[in-house]
């Protein structure tokens, strides 16, 4: 085969081939170029998203009033703690995966499998809380009318506090029933009916002296506008036209619908790419402990997989920004 | 090889004695970060809820700190701060700019079709 040795003239040399210019190896300079393109995408959706808002920059909902809620504490008002717990669930399992690499480069076997089987249940923590954070919004908690305009009216008390429809709302006799399949054509159904119907609203309203119309609209003092009990009364008779509970894709009880759709894509989309990660990770896990990389004495592969790792941690620092404080 | 890593963070302010210890470092780092951020968040101070160049003083302080813990990520946990000057430059370089310039083109945008909302005889409020 020695005669099949082509001699360029060219070995030892810049461009003489096997050389590696960037000092990285092929895969991870391929991983950074994928991290780029991705991050360019994830910036693409959040910059749309701030397009968006700056649309309805007087009318956008404020994060504080809408992630409230804490598992396992009802009734509790708990601005943004389980977010914060999220970040750091995941910033602490960045952390396990870079340590995993570490030992990765020390050729530590035992300690790369623990790294990695922390790095992967933190992974599922994370994608864990975001169901139940997914959850949380959709089912709502206060329900609020939306008028023909297609703005949001919620409820407060004189205090400021909200009230949720429940609280307040008189529940008749109702005879309208949810249109199935079997009521006519067969592609032709409705979703869920509200729990009340806007008439039923209305006369809660006016049994209870208490309660205002709360609008979209946020004034000078970053506060969304309460009107007086008068306005509320006119405003609910002659706009409100249905009832809101949660959030999907067409409705969305905290304000306006574009706020619950660049929730479930932005979280979505970074949530999809969290649980491919785990599944990754997983893969990566079955191969270390089956010894592959041992035998190769190299374990850039986990190395690999934690750059993808780090960079979801990355987008989600910002959609955390983005989403929940500014 | 690429197994030696730069010890030192915050322009050799902090120099750590191994790689591992530059992880736990970063962690408490990020951690006092995210506690600052959260801190703020909830109790909204007044002073910092002025107008800086058309936005809220607070925000500004929010995004600041974002960049600095992406920062961290990417030169510690990603180990952005041992690869050679060009693939940093390639990677970092590239993302920054073409996000600004869709940050910018996006929200001037969003900002004009509000004022066309605003005054421009749209009637959005029934």
């Amino acid at each position: 085969m020695s005669t099949t040795v082509v001699n360029t003239g060219t070995e030892g040399k810049t461009w003489g081939g096997g050389n590696k210019p960037l000092n990285a190896s092929y895969g991870k300079m391929m991983m950074w170029f994928f991290i780029v393109s991705d991050a360019l995408t994830f910036s693409g959706f959040l910059a749309a998203y701030g397009f968006s808002r700056f649309k309805f920059i007087d009318s956008w909902p404020i994060a504080d009033e809408v992630f409230t809620h804490f598992p396992f504490l009802h009734g509790v008002d708990a601005p943004m703690y389980y977010v914060a717990f999220m970040t750091f669930v995941l910033i602490m399992s960045s952390v396990t995966m870079v340590l995993a690499v570490d030992a990765g480069h020390h050729l530590n076997k035992g300690k790369v499998t623990i790294y990695m089987f922390l790095t992967i249940i933190g992974g599922l923590i994370f994608v864990g809380s975001q169901a139940w954070e997914w959850n949380t919004f959709i089912k709502g908690d206060y329900g609020a009318i939306q008028t023909k305009g297609g703005n949001i009216l919620q409820f407060v008390d004189t205090d400021g506090h909200r009230v949720a429809l429940r609280d307040f709302a008189v529940a008749e006799e109702t005879y309208r029933a949810e249109h199935g399949r079997k009521d006519g054509l067969w592609f032709v159904q409705e979703g869920t009916l509200p729990t009340y119907t806007v008439d039923e609203v209305i006369n809660g309203f006016e049994a209870h002296d208490n309660i205002l119309v709360r609008t979209q609209i946020i004034d000078d003092a970053g506060k969304k506008t309460v009107l007086s009990r008068g306005e509320s009364l006119k405003l609910l008779k002659e706009n409100g036209r249905t009832v809101v509970e949660g959030a999907n894709l067409h409705v969305n009880e905290y304000g306006s619908p574009l706020f619950a759709d660049f929730f479930f894509f932005i979280t979505g989309f970074h949530g999809f790419h969290v649980f491919s990660g785990v599944i990754i990770n997983i893969i990566i896990f079955f191969n270390v402990i089956l010894g592959t990389y041992e035998r190769r004495k190299n374990y850039e592969m986990v190395e690999k997989v934690g750059l993808y790792w780090h960079f979801v941690d990355l987008v989600w620092v910002f959609v955390f920004t983005f989403f929940y404080l500014v | 090889m690429a197994h030696e890593h730069k010890l030192e963070i915050f322009r050799g302010l902090l120099k750590f004695k191994s790689n591992t210890q530059k992880i736990w470092g970063v962690l408490i780092f990020l951690t006092i970060v995210t506690i600052v951020e959260v801190v703020l968040g909830i109790l909204k101070p007044e002073i910092l809820m002025g107008q800086v160049l058309g936005m809220k003083a607070l925000n500004w302080i929010f995004i600041i700190l974002t960049i600095v813990k992406a920062y961290y990520i990417t030169w510690d946990f990603m180990h952005m701060r041992d690869e050679l000057k060009s693939l940093r430059r390639m990677v970092v370089w590239t993302a920054i700019f073409l996000i600004l310039y869709l940050i910018f083109i996006l929200l001037q945008e969003g900002g004009y079709v509000f004022d066309v909302y605003k005054d421009g005889f749209v009637k959005r409020d029934f």
